[in-house]
């Protein structure tokens, strides 16, 4: 099998990744989609920058794209206080139409709030209108998601079931797995450039299409001009991709 | 009634040809008491190891170290490590009257079985060894598997012993029952930068607690190269020098838990030659390591379930490149989500590349492997056909396979009837 190009000679530009609390917030591989992203834009011929945001900084308003994933109640507790810091640059970058993704519990973190088993109420940043009950049960297994950007696998594995509020698009119809809140068929969340997801995998290594639409809107934000893709052999992430959809739904 | 029945289920299930639980669920449901009567009279009472990687080595080694030493010793020698397992392996042992000879039980159980277990059996020693990322899809968080191994400790009657340099573990000394003994194992602090290989420090984060100095009862690791060690406790005793048949610093660090236990259940008993000679001897656990000639060429097995072990995996073999197959499954045993592999770093194989990559998931690890800059020459998810070619395409060579549970599984059993090993492909090695 082949293996990518490592780099190019010319870089078309840089762009900047900004990986928020890969301490606290990723231990379900989800720093599988920085690395992700990293690569695909050396071999799409840009220069990617990856920048690790940790509590107890300003966050970099330079940032084209911002990365986040899924971590333990411990950890959401020891990130609480620098998101609320942090909330206003990250509304105002979202409003500018700067591509996020999160996943799983920076998710939840990202929707209006999360109400614990007990019913308290933690605050979330409220750039995606959904809200989210802790359960006793948690709802694990292989995913797959009708999307915008096709067929889409991953790995679920929370305790909270999440509600969008009227009007919120999801990020995906389910089509085998327990999604949102396992009931109305629903995953994740979009608004405007900002995505919500539970899935792990981690979702962008084996969805590569998604993936290059993140780096599409990246670029388009850090150069203003069209992203030019580069030649990727994407073989194996399609065969990885193809077998779990025809495993998980025929 | 019921250990009759539990035999005869043993006997039938051997002639179906596996199962090693089905014998000790019959008993299970016959007489839900079955463990607490027969292990409850042990004279020197029940040991409880468990963790999340090294139980299996552990447990060898410990046993191992109190047979030397004259000591009967119960254990669950099939890798069985629930508590239907540990009924399984004492209905082989045990004799009508319902009585286990042994003078103490030594027992190797997952951390959830364990708390399971001590419901029904109040352990008298327990010997806890570390907490990392293993089947987040069972245990859900690092922080709960931690609260398991805490709660445990309360439920201990006598002692336990504790991973010094693991604060999820070293912290339970808090939570013991007043007159518990506690005492530790741990690295000696000239290779405390080694500690990254042996667990993630991305989880761990800064905290108030500040562990204990060692003291004389507290046996700490001495490498004093890629395979000879020691073990110090104190600054005059040493068990050791050593070399152990099992490659690697996580075995090194077993060997330490081992023996510090051993100290602590044997007392004035312990003799510094008898341990030393135990833990020499000890053959790698199924699927650590082990070595079988493959048409005059070694091959060898090793398993990996969590990003922890897998990297110590890496690094332990790293320095001896040879030809490689990975092989991932994602069946229950496995865990079956495979986002951990991108929580490993597999650049120690960039330099020759993986030969294969095989089992339900080959794709994944292929992709794994692709943002990792390592050639993959082949992707076959077919176990029996992936073995195959890589056994007659580097005949010449020797080789390695880093594999889930269930695709060692299946790989063992292939191997054994290729190269006729005897009960290669089965899980007990009594």
């Amino acid at each position: 099998m082949s293996s990518q190009p490592s780099s190019h000679p010319s870089s078309k530009g840089q762009i900047k990744i900004v990986h928020i609390y890969p301490r606290e917030m990723s231990i379900y591989g989800d720093l599988g989609n920085t690395r992700c992203l990293q690569s695909r834009l050396r071999w799409h011929g840009y220069d990617p920058l990856v920048h690790q945001h940790h509590p107890g900084s300003d966050f970099p308003m330079d940032a084209h794209l911002v990365l986040g994933g899924g971590g333990q109640d411990s950890g959401q507790a020891r990130v609480q206080d620098d998101l609320a810091h942090n909330a206003p640059a990250l509304r105002a970058l979202a409003a500018d139409g700067t591509a996020m993704l999160m996943i799983c519990g920076m998710y939840q973190l990202f929707g209006n709030a999360f109400i614990t088993i007990e019913g308290e109420r933690l605050p979330g940043i409220g750039i995606l209108d959904v809200t989210t009950q802790g359960n006793a049960k948690r709802m694990i297994g292989p995913v797959v998601l009708d999307t915008a950007y096709g067929d889409v696998v991953g790995y679920e594995n929370h305790s909270g079931s999440t509600e969008l509020g009227a009007g919120q698009r999801p990020f995906g119809l389910v089509r085998s797995g327990m999604g949102n809140n396992g009931t109305d068929k629903t995953e994740g969340a979009v608004t405007g450039n900002v995505f919500g997801s539970y899935l792990h995998g981690p979702v962008l290594p084996a969805n590569h299409s998604f993936a290059d639409a993140l780096i599409k809107l990246a670029v388009e934000r850090a150069l203003g001009e069209p992203f030019v893709p580069g030649q990727i052999d994407d073989e194996i992430a399609d065969q990885a991709r193809t077998r779990q959809i025809r495993r998980l739904v025929g | 009634m019921a250990v009759a029945v539990g035999k005869a289920a043993r006997v039938a299930s051997r002639l179906r040809g596996g199962g090693s639980a089905l014998p000790g669920l019959v008993v299970e449901r016959l007489d839900p008491r079955f463990l607490t009567h027969a292990l409850a009279d042990l004279p020197r009472g029940v040991v409880v190891i468990t963790g999340t990687n090294g139980k299996t080595t552990t447990t060898k080694m410990l046993v191992a170290i109190l047979r030397e030493h004259g000591l009967q010793v119960f254990s669950n020698p099939t890798g069985s490590n629930f508590t239907r397992g540990v009924i399984s392996s004492m209905v082989a042992e045990i004799s009508l009257s319902g009585r286990l000879e042994a003078d103490m039980a030594v027992l190797e159980l997952d951390e959830a079985h364990a708390l399971k277990f001590a419901a029904e059996v109040k352990p008298t020693h327990a010997l806890l060894l570390n907490v990392a990322r293993d089947q987040l899809d069972r245990f859900a968080e690092i922080d709960h598997t931690a609260g398991l191994l805490a709660e445990l400790a309360e439920q201990t009657t006598i002692g336990v012993v504790l991973n010094l340099n693991d604060s999820f573990v070293s912290r339970i000394a808090g939570r013991v029952r007043e007159g518990v003994k506690v005492t530790y194992f741990g690295v000696d602090p000239s290779i405390a930068d080694r500690l990254p290989e042996l667990q993630e420090a991305d989880v761990r984060f800064e905290d108030s607690f500040v562990p204990p100095e060692p003291t004389a009862a507290d046996g700490l690791l001495k490498p004093h190269d890629e395979r000879r060690f020691e073990v110090r406790f104190g600054p005059t005793d040493r068990v050791g020098p050593m070399v152990l048949k099992q490659r690697g610093l996580a075995a090194m660090i077993n060997a330490a838990a081992a023996t510090s236990m051993a100290k602590v259940l044997l007392g004035n008993e312990f003799r510094t030659v008898a341990a030393v000679a135990a833990l020499q001897r000890v053959e790698p656990p199924f699927g650590r390591g082990e070595v079988i000639d493959a048409g005059g060429q070694p091959l060898e097995l090793v398993l990996v379930k969590n990003p922890a072990g897998f990297t110590v995996a890496l690094s332990t073999y790293g320095s001896t490149p040879v030809t490689t197959m990975v092989a991932i499954n994602d069946n229950y045993a496995d865990g079956r989500d495979v986002s951990w592999l991108y929580d490993v770093s597999f650049e120690s194989l960039r330099g020759k590349g993986a030969a294969l990559t095989t089992g339900v998931r080959a794709y994944d690890m292929a992709l794994r492997l692709q943002y990792d800059d390592v050639a993959v020459a082949q992707v076959e998810p077919d176990l029996d056909v992936a073995l195959e070619r890589f056994l007659s395409e580097y005949a010449d060579e020797p080789k390695r396979i880093f594999c889930t549970y269930t695709a060692m599984m299946a790989l063992r059993r292939n191997l054994a009837g290729r190269y006729g090993l005897a009960n290669f492909g089965e899980e007990a090695q009594p």
